[in-house]
């Protein structure tokens, strides 16, 4: 059921993740909007049997789980028991029960380390593929995400993707406010990786970055809008965390869907 | 016991798949095993916390994984890598911690290892070796190799006294029979004990058990020693590890699971803090872990 994307299917995939919020109850929708684009494209056109994805922003388990319904490794059904008793699909992503999710992760700081460590390993067995791992921006703040950035970078892997959902604001204010890295990339590029900067919605700039060669590990710093499609919500904090009204949904679907 | 540690891997070098990730540890110790293992033997930097992941993620993908550190930044300062990316996959990651207990005692508080174990068997599947000899060793990376859960090795010192032949390794080992209350010590420990306990007259001497595999779930006591504690109505238990989350509280819970009612001696490790610090043999005595101090226990109890 792979598919190549365009805006209008974007659109409604992010109409399918209010919806899926909206009827748990939950919040954590802003983070999730930001990194739909992304997620979505790398599952519909660019994730291969022997390439492999971690989901180090746990709290984006969301958009994880509407792009692998958009792909049909999720059921319809099980997509509607979200945050529900007895489902598969917890609010970060679970250990042991779906194929495509390797890792339960949640606690930021342990994406990259895995990712890196699958590459390696992958590297090793001659495997083949990439290792693609999606990591907030907030997250930078852990001191773990460093450590994994440093193991890459010296192992040169060039078979590992970091890509970084730069929408600027963490659970409790920008992150300018709470711990400034501003502007991120040039942090990064001390390290000996291949940084590229991108809008994080553009479906063409996101396939332009992920089909450019690269020796060493690459980053792609996505700069993304929290909230993005739903006025109310676009580089809004709160909606890190807030579940949406009755109201806010209409309003949010009506926008989305472009009524 | 790193010695043989080394020994052992070297061995296991062959199998294509094997990884060995240290955290900047090992030197004069690990050489050959670097040798044996070329550019799969990796250190992974002063980066605990990665060092785990990355250890997970080989496991994952089918590698024979064996992390090395000291002991407690084996354990302790990645202990949510060791949570979420070992054990909640059931994930076959093998922690090898060197210097357990006291081992590195006069380098201080921050290098003592006296709550490994019971933190760790907290985790879901996670299976903890604690050999006792130098000559367990080969024994025991074999086994933790068979296996494909998590684990974690303490490794300490070998500590036989001369002229004795340590017994086959076994998850329970028998080292000094004897007639009285058994007494039962955690890892090298007990063959510090071996002297001592020997020297009693054989009518009221303890029997000297040795415990090298944890949790009691999966290398449950034998019989006979259950019988001797039921039977004696007493039995000693000296591990270096703390009194919370150590082997006698799961011995003891243990026991009264399994309707037997015995009085506990217990000797641990007592702190991180004392006012002044020494070698292990110091911190031991510290504790009223040494020798004499079990002597002394025993005659009180």
């Amino acid at each position: 059921m792979k598919s190549a994307l365009d805006d209008e299917r974007i659109s409604v995939l992010r109409q399918r993740l209010v919806r899926m919020h909206f009827e748990s109850g939950v919040g954590h929708i802003g983070g999730n909007l930001s990194c739909l684009d992304a997620l979505a494209l790398l599952f519909n056109e660019y994730l291969q049997e022997d390439d492999r994805f971690v989901l180090s922003k746990g709290h984006s388990a969301g958009a994880l789980y509407v792009a692998l319904w958009s792909v049909g490794k999720i059921s319809e059904t099980d997509l509607a028991t979200f945050h529900q008793d007895n489902t598969l699909l917890a609010g970060h992503p679970p250990a042991n029960s779906i194929e495509e999710i390797l890792f339960a992760t949640g606690s930021l700081g342990h994406g990259l380390s895995l990712a890196a460590g699958t590459a390696l390993a992958r590297r090793f067995k001659s495997s083949g593929g990439h290792t693609y791992c999606l990591t907030s921006d907030g997250e930078w703040q852990e001191g773990s995400t460093w450590e994994a950035l440093i193991f890459a970078a010296h192992h040169r892997l060039a078979n590992l993707t970091i890509l970084i959902d730069h929408n600027g604001l963490q659970g409790f204010g920008s992150t300018a406010e709470v711990a400034s890295m501003f502007p991120l990339h040039q942090r990064l590029q001390g390290f000996d990786i291949y940084i590229q900067v991108i809008p994080g919605h553009d479906l063409a700039s996101i396939r332009a970055a992920l089909d450019a060669p690269a020796d060493r590990p690459r980053v792609i710093l996505l700069n993304t809008i929290k909230g993005k499609g739903v006025s109310f919500m676009e580089n809004r904090m709160e909606w890190h965390y807030l579940p949406l009204k009755d109201a806010d949904y209409q309003q949010a679907l009506r926008e989305l869907s472009g009524e | 016991m790193r010695q043989q540690l080394c020994d052992a891997l070297v061995k296991r070098a062959a199998l294509p798949q094997m990884m060995f990730l240290t955290g900047d540890l090992g030197f004069m110790a690990l050489e050959p095993l670097s040798a044996a293992l070329g550019n799969r033997f990796i250190n992974a930097g002063v980066a605990e916390q990665n060092m785990v992941s990355v250890a997970a993620a080989m496991a994952r993908e089918g590698m024979d994984v064996w992390v090395y550190s000291i002991a407690p930044f084996c354990y302790a300062r990645p202990f949510e890598q060791i949570r979420n990316d070992v054990t909640f996959h059931a994930l076959p990651v093998r922690l090898i911690g060197n210097g357990g207990g006291y081992g590195y005692g006069v380098m201080g508080p921050t290098h003592h290892a006296i709550e490994d174990y019971g933190v760790l068997l907290t985790l879901p599947g996670m299976r903890v070796y604690i050999p006792v000899f130098d000559q367990d060793i080969a024994a025991v990376i074999d086994r933790v190799g068979a296996t494909d859960q998590p684990a974690y090795i303490r490794l300490g010192r070998g500590e036989a006294p001369p002229g004795f032949t340590p017994p086959e390794y076994a998850g329970w080992r028998q080292l000094v029979d004897g007639q009285g209350p058994p007494v039962i010590a955690v890892g090298p420990l007990a063959g510090t004990y071996i002297r001592a306990i020997a020297s009693l007259p054989q009518a009221t001497r303890p029997s000297l058990w040795a415990i090298s595999e944890l949790p009691l779930a999966a290398n449950p006591p034998p019989d006979e020693l259950i019988e001797r504690i039921a039977s004696r109505g007493q039995v000693c238990v000296a591990e270096e590890h703390v009194a919370q989350g150590s082997f006698a509280s799961s011995l003891a819970m243990y026991m009264l699971q399994n309707g037997v009612f015995a009085r506990m001696v217990h000797l641990h490790a007592r702190a991180h803090h004392y006012a002044k610090y020494g070698s292990q043999a110091y911190l031991r005595a510290q504790s009223g872990l040494d020798p004499e101090s079990l002597l002394r226990a025993l005659s009180v109890g």
